[in-house]
């Protein structure tokens, strides 16, 4: 059975004086569905992740806040409520201040002469060099060595009576540093162990962003005569910012959780006879499994998060100004996207209304 | 380019070998059925540091038991195997044997209703203060004891030689006889004649002081903690700091560089109960000046010591304890001592001639089993160790490394250490 489509009778009152107007063609369902089909299948795309990470991810971070207001007994399962007894106690402690002061310490120590190593690394890298793959694999090596291996190579190397690094300084005539019992030279050893690890993986993400540079930016700067040195500065390092940017934040997040260097430094891995490498993940765990004080652990987990989330939005303010809104291919903000739109139908509506009344 | 024929091929074969993967990981896991005793089953028996149990002793138990089989796990140190023991008390997870040591007692305690007590017969197998530690407030023991620490003091004679003193261990053992003082004075001697310092640490002098101390930290009736206000523990503290300015080794106990310093004749005396023997053994196989004197500051000390304990919700627990049972039966344990020189805590080894006889070659055949035993014997204090032990002690080790390593003086790490002490609990 066929049937023939008849276009719909144009209303009688119009005469037409030129070509018939059109009215909008009927949306059928499956139009409908494709059109969410757009709107909708990025979020299903990503759905599955965020499922997981709700299941596994936050409901463990919900159950610790509410742990935080108990005097908790892991080995029973069960707990009193205290209300923020176990917030103050953390607060009050001075291990605390020690711990956030040998955080902040350790990871200015190992953030910023990392990044500047790496970025002169990833120059030379850069660079027409022979075996350019294999220097460029070597630089990751160091990232490949388990943590607890390195760092107890290194707490040997370390030692305040007999570590190499002592004996060398011995050689040279320099008196021997208490890596094991000064607070700012056992930062210096750990912080150490943190870049030696990082730098190479760091130098790789610079790099690549180093090769995304025109090539032709170069040539400009040479035919305008700038040396290399003034190359680097004024071209290679702007065209870094929004990777540099990315480092940071990484080496932010690894920096203020650091835990594997400071447990193995020494043998009990409390952190030193006065907490003198005491970071606040060391800390979390001595209150956790030390002490088996779970209350007072949650409370310095949530309040590690709140650290974690003030320094992500100083980040962020800082950030704001250098990097564009990822997505957008037209400069627009999503609002602005919209509003155009709802502009552009309207003239639409109108423009066929007022067609059908001039008619 | 691939043909599709091709690629329907590498499809199914992705696909059979995923299913195979997934249904071999669902299955097996095979259910314990709760069986006859000739059932075939599996015991798992976690220790830490060295308590004696070699493959080739174990087999002595299989070779009886043929139904049984059993699987050691050794953990390095005995701080790993605490935290994986306490994250899994009450859940599964645990060994169906679990070595203790009894510095956790305290806690372990708290939670002794999760352990399988042991049978009432078996209880004056072992010394009274050993059994006394391991009771619960209900009268139930919940560890078998395997080895105590009865303390002497190992020293290099070569080094005693360059110094003048004397080196024959009967003629240190002699010389030391008394109370710390004596200890301290023959350290100025060796101090002045070769200027190096004379023991390891000041924690460890401390550990063996305060150990011949009744009621050290806390009130055992009340359970309050009275350490900052006990004048012994400010006694022990002063002298053991004013020896150690020029007698200690300033080592931090148990990091590289002490283990370095037992090679290297960084100190000339160390305590030393029976487990530590193999220590430096193991890390001065070098050096044959080590030699053992039967002798301790105030007759003697007891450091360390464990336990095996049986978690009471295992699937074999009545396996368990049959196996723990032959594991700390006296002639087992004299076994294991000469193994690793875990000296026995049951009454009847302490009378074997097996024991009494035995020797050590390290240690220039020092008569290691008469010599322990003197020193068991001689132990005439059992410290009262109560939830908050632990803790405390731990503190104070940190206070007196500070001062021995020259971050604090004397007054200050002491201060420090009350206001931790006021924090606890």
């Amino acid at each position: 059975m066929t049937t023939t489509l008849q276009p719909p009778a144009t209303p009688a009152a119009s005469a037409p004086d030129g070509p018939p107007a059109r009215t909008p063609r009927r949306v059928g369902f499956g139009s409908k569905l494709s059109a969410w089909d757009l709107k909708l299948s990025p979020y299903l795309y990503i759905s599955p992740f965020f499922i997981l990470f709700i299941v596994t991810g936050l409901f463990p971070i919900l159950y610790t806040g509410v742990i935080s207001f108990m005097d908790w007994d892991q080995i029973r399962g069960s707990g009193t409520f205290v209300g923020f007894d176990q917030y103050a106690y953390v607060l009050s402690q001075p291990a605390f201040w020690d711990a956030l002061r040998n955080t902040f310490s350790i990871f200015v120590l190992s953030t910023v002469p990392q990044l500047l190593f790496a970025v002169f690394i990833a120059a030379m890298l850069d660079q027409n060099i022979r075996a350019k793959t294999l220097w460029r694999m070597g630089v990751l090596v160091p990232y490949v060595m388990a943590p607890v291996a390195v760092a107890l190579i290194f707490s040997n190397m370390f030692g305040d009576q007999y570590g190499i690094v002592n004996t060398l300084l011995g050689r040279i005539g320099l008196p021997a540093v208490g890596w094991h019992s000064d607070t700012f030279a056992s930062h210096i050893a750990i912080a150490t162990m943190v870049n030696f690890r990082w730098t190479g993986y760091n130098t790789l993400i610079l790099l690549a962003a180093m090769q995304a540079v025109p090539r032709e930016y170069y040539e400009a700067a040479t035919v305008d005569g700038a040396g290399k040195v003034r190359q680097f500065f004024s071209i290679t390092l702007p065209s870094l910012k929004p990777t540099l940017i990315f480092v940071v934040i990484t080496s932010t997040i690894g920096g203020l959780q650091i835990f594997d260097e400071p447990r193995m430094f020494d043998q009990g891995g409390t952190g030193g006879s006065n907490n003198q490498w005491l970071t606040i993940s060391l800390y979390l765990y001595k209150l956790g499994w030390g002490e088996w004080n779970f209350g007072r652990a949650a409370a310095l987990a949530w309040i590690l998060f709140l650290i974690i989330l003030v320094i992500g939005a100083v980040n962020l303010f800082i950030s704001r100004s250098l990097v564009r809104d990822e997505g957008a291919r037209d400069g627009l903000s999503r609002a602005q996207r919209r509003a155009a739109s709802r502009a552009a139908k309207q003239r639409l509506a109108a423009e066929s209304t007022g067609k059908g009344a001039r008619s | 380019m691939k043909s599709r024929a091709l690629r329907r091929v590498a499809l199914a074969a992705a696909v059979a070998s995923t299913s195979a993967l997934v249904l071999a990981g669902c299955s097996g896991g095979g259910g314990a059925a709760a069986g006859s005793s000739d059932e075939e089953i599996t015991l798992t028996v976690a220790t830490f540091n060295d308590f004696g149990y070699t493959e080739e002793l174990l087999n002595a138990y299989t070779a009886e038991h043929p139904n049984v089989k059993i699987v050691h796990n050794r953990a390095a140190k005995s701080n790993d195997a605490r935290a994986n023991y306490f994250q899994k008390l009450g859940k599964t997870g645990l060994a169906d044997i679990e070595g203790i040591e009894v510095d956790w007692l305290p806690e372990v305690m708290k939670y002794s209703d999760l352990l399988a007590p042991v049978p009432d017969d078996l209880k004056s197998r072992w010394l009274d203060w050993k059994v006394k530690a391991a009771t619960d407030s209900s009268g139930n023991l919940v560890g078998y004891g395997t080895d105590i620490g009865p303390e002497a003091i190992c020293y290099r004679s070569d080094l005693f030689e360059a110094a003048g003193l004397p080196t024959e261990p009967a003629d240190v053992a002699a010389a030391l006889q008394g109370d710390w003082s004596k200890y301290f004075e023959m350290g100025d001697k060796y101090v002045a004649a070769t200027g190096k310092p004379f023991f390891d640490s000041a924690s460890s002098v401390y550990q063996g002081m305060i150990n011949q101390v009744e009621a050290a930290y806390e009130n055992p009736d009340s359970g309050e903690i009275t350490a900052t206000t006990n004048p012994e523990v400010k006694k022990i503290y002063t002298e053991t700091l004013d020896a150690s300015k020029t007698q200690s080794a300033h080592f931090e106990q148990w990091s590289t560089d002490w283990y370095a310093g037992m090679a290297n004749g960084a100190f000339a005396t160390l305590s030393c109960p029976g487990w530590m023997l193999t220590q430096i053994e193991g890390n001065a196989p070098e050096v044959s000046g080590w030699k053992i004197a039967d002798v301790f500051p105030n007759g003697g000390g007891n450091w360390g010591g464990s336990y095996l304990t049986v978690p009471a919700n295992g699937p074999h627990v009545a396996e368990a304890q049959a196996l723990a049972d032959w594991l700390t039966s006296p002639e087992q344990q004299v076994k294991f001592f000469q193994q690793a020189g875990t000296f026995p805590s049951q009454v009847d080894a302490l009378k074997s001639a097996d024991l009494l006889g035995a020797k050590n070659a390290y240690f220039s055949d020092a008569p290691i089993g008469e010599i322990f035993t003197n020193r068991a014997n001689a132990v005439s204090v059992t410290p009262f160790k109560g939830q908050y032990y632990f803790q405390v002690n731990d503190a104070m080790s940190k206070a007196l490394l500070r001062v021995d390593q020259g971050t604090q003086d004397a007054q200050t790490s002491w201060d420090q250490w009350v206001s931790q002490v006021d924090a606890i609990g």
